[in-house]
C-alpha cells in the first residue's frame, strides 16, 4: 500500500470542500473494495478521507412513500432493516447474496455503488487495462473471459459490475442522491453506472467531487412477486456469472408491471424497461417470459469463453420470473425467500 | 548526502507522524500510534503482539483475520486502524473469562474442529458475532453466514458441529 494522509470529516459540507480540494484524495468508508485496490497498487490515493463520520446512516420514509436508505447504512443494516425485508424483500435477498457477513458488517450502500469491477486484468497492474490507464489496451479481451461482459461492451473494455445491491436497486428503479460543490442532484439509478465505450475508466455518473448522500426506494417495492437469483461457480461467496433481479406486479393471472434486471453480464446493471413493458398485460406464462428473456439478450455478444452466459442469461431469466410470479418460491424447492438458507 | 540519506527523504513529514489512537481492546484500554496505513490486523499482531489474530489472505478473502469491532464481526485486514479509535476491539485472546474458555472455543475442541488451526480464531470470532446476529438457526443457514471463513483443511463438519452445540448451550438471551 502506498503512503498517504488521512483526514476524518464530520460533516457532508467539509467532505466535499475536501475532495473537491484535492484530485489525488479518495473518500473511505467501509473500505473493503478501496483498501484491497490499494494493497494490490491499482488505487493509490494520496489522502483518504475518512467519512463514516458524516450522519448518513439512517434508513428513514420518504415524503413520497418510499424508504430513504443512506449511504452510510452497512449493507447488513439495510439487508436486515425490517421495512426493506417487508416492503423490499428483493434487496434484501441481492444484498445477502453478495460478498460475506464480515464484508456485509463493513461495506456501505454508497460504496457499493462505488465499488470497482474484480476483473482480473484491472486487478494485475502487469497487464495492460484501459480502466487502470486510459489507452494501454484490454488484457481480458482475447484472455481468461469466464467472468466478462457479454452485453454493452465495446472493444476497450469488457470489464463487469460485480455488485448484487445495485442489480435489485436498479431492478426497483431507485435513485441516488448527491451533493457537491454545485450543490444536490438526483441520479435515476439506471443513469448512475455507464458503459465503457472508449472511456472504461469512468465506471459511474457521479462526479469525482460529489458524494453520494443516500439511495431512494421508491414506493413500489414488489413484495409479492419477487426473487433474486445468482448463478455462480460456488453456491456461497462468489460473483455472479448471471444474476437476476425479478419483480413482478400481478393482476389475477396477468402482469400489471414488470421488472428484470441483470447482473454480472455488464459494465453496469443491464435493465430494459422496453423489454418490461412487453410483458404487461400478458399472461404469466413461461412462453410470455421466454420472449421477454430472449429480447432482454438480443444485443448479446460473447467474448471467447464467456459465451455459455448468454444462454445461461436468458434460462435464468426465464427461471426468475416464474419464481417471481410463483411468489418468490421455487415450483421444485424450498422457499427462494429465504435468502439467509437460500441456496440457489 | 549519503544514499541512504536520499532513500528516506521521500517520505514527507506529515507522513511519517504516526497518529495516537485508543482501542478498548478486549476490556482494556490500549492506546498506540499507527500510521495512517497501518491495518487494524498488523496493529493487533506488530504494535500490540496479539498474535492469535491471524493474517492468511490480506486481502478479505479469507476470514482469518475476523475479530468484533464494538461487538460485530468484521475482517481486520480491510480495516484502517486509525479510522477505529475509541473503538471496542475484542480478539480471540479476549473471549475466554475468568480462566474459562468461552463456549464457542470449548465447542472447537470438544468437536475437533480445526486440523492446523490456522483459521480458526477466525472461525471462532466469526462464530461469536454470528451467534449476536441471531440469524442463523439452521445447519445450512450457519454454512451460508459462516462462509466468509475459509478452512483449507476442510474441517468445515466439524465447525458447523461445534457451532450448533455451542448455540445450543448457549440461550439466546446470552449471547449478546
Amino acid at each position: 500500500m502506498n503512503r498517504f494522509t488521512y483526514a476524518r470529516v464530520e460533516d457532508v459540507a467539509t467532505a466535499v470542500r475536501a475532495i473537491a480540494a484535492d484530485g489525488h484524495a479518495r473518500f473511505i468508508a467501509g473500505g473493503t473494495n478501496l483498501l484491497d485496490l490499494m494493497k494490490e497498487n491499482v488505487e493509490r490515493p494520496e489522502r483518504l478521507i475518512d467519512i463514516t463520520h458524516l450522519p448518513l446512516a439512517g434508513i428513514e420514509p420518504t415524503d413520497h412513500g418510499g424508504l430513504r436508505l443512506g449511504a452510510l447504512a452497512t449493507n447488513t443494516s439495510v439487508a436486515y432493516h425490517p421495512e426493506v425485508e417487508r416492503r423490499y424483500p428483493l434487496l434484501s435477498q441481492a444484498i445477502l447474496a453478495g460478498a460475506s457477513a464480515q464484508l456485509r458488517n463493513m461495506a456501505s450502500v454508497g460504496g457499493n455503488l462505488m465499488q470497482r469491477t474484480r476483473c482480473a486484468y484491472f486487478y494485475d497492474t502487469a497487464t495492460p487495462c484501459n480502466k487502470r490507464t486510459p489507452g494501454a489496451g484490454c488484457s481480458a479481451i482475447g484472455g481468461f473471459t469466464r467472468y466478462h461482459a457479454i452485453l454493452g461492451a465495446s472493444e476497450h473494455c469488457i470489464a463487469v459490475h460485480p455488485s448484487d445491491m445495485c442489480v435489485a436497486l436498479a431492478a426497483l428503479a431507485a435513485v441516488v442522491r448527491v451533493t457537491g460543490p454545485r450543490g444536490d442532484r438526483t441520479i435515476a439509478f439506471g443513469d448512475f453506472h455507464r458503459l465503457p465505450g472508449d472511456t472504461p475508466h469512468l465506471d459511474t455518473t457521479k462526479q469525482p467531487d460529489e458524494i453520494i448522500t443516500a439511495v431512494d426506494l421508491p414506493a413500489e417495492g414488489f413484495a409479492r412477486h419477487f426473487t433474486y437469483l445468482k448463478v455462480r461457480d460456488r453456491t456461497s461467496y462468489a460473483f455472479a456469472l448471471v444474476a437476476v433481479a425479478a419483480a413482478l406486479r400481478m393482476e389475477g393471472g396477468t402482469i400489471a408491471e414488470a421488472r428484470v434486471t441483470l447482473g454480472g453480464v455488464a459494465h453496469t446493471p443491464w435493465r430494459d424497461p422496453s423489454v418490461e413493458a412487453t410483458l404487461r398485460g400478458q399472461p404469466a406464462t413461461r412462453a410470455s417470459f421466454q420472449r421477454a428473456a430472449d429480447a432482454l439478450v438480443r444485443d448479446a455478444r460473447a467474448s471467447g469463453q464467456n459465451a455459455f452466459k448468454i444462454e445461461l442469461a436468458r434460462r435464468a431469466v426465464v427461471r426468475a420470473l416464474e419464481r417471481a410470479a410463483a411468489g418468490g418460491r421455487d415450483e421444485a424447492g424450498p422457499a427462494a425467500a429465504a435468502p439467509a438458507g437460500g441456496r440457489p | 548526502m549519503s544514499p541512504r540519506d536520499a532513500q528516506t527523504i521521500e517520505v514527507a513529514p506529515e507522513w511519517a507522524a504516526a497518529t495516537r489512537i485508543t482501542l478498548r481492546l478486549n476490556g482494556a484500554a490500549r492506546e498506540l500510534a499507527v500510521e495512517p496505513w497501518t491495518t487494524l490486523l498488523d496493529a493487533l499482531r506488530e504494535h500490540l503482539d496479539l498474535t492469535g489474530t491471524k493474517k492468511g489472505c490480506d486481502h478479505g478473502q479469507c476470514g482469518a483475520c475476523t475479530v468484533l469491532v464494538d461487538g460485530v464481526r468484521i475482517v481486520s485486514c480491510l480495516t484502517l486502524a486509525v479510522m477505529k479509535d475509541g473503538a471496542e476491539v475484542t480478539t480471540v485472546e479476549g473471549l475466554a473469562r475468568d480462566g474459562a474458555l468461552h463456549p464457542l472455543q470449548a465447542a472447537f475442541v470438544e468437536h475437533d474442529a480445526f486440523q492446523c488451526g490456522y483459521c480458526t480464531p477466525g472461525q471462532i470470532c466469526s462464530a461469536v458475532g454470528l451467534m449476536r446476529e441471531g440469524r442463523a438457526r439452521t445447519a445450512d443457514e450457519i454454512r451460508e453466514l459462516m462462509s466468509g471463513n475459509l478452512c483449507r483443511c476442510g474441517a468445515y463438519p466439524n465447525i458447523l458441529a461445534a457451532i450448533q452445540a455451542a448455540m445450543r448451550a448457549t440461550p439466546e438471551a446470552a449471547r449478546r
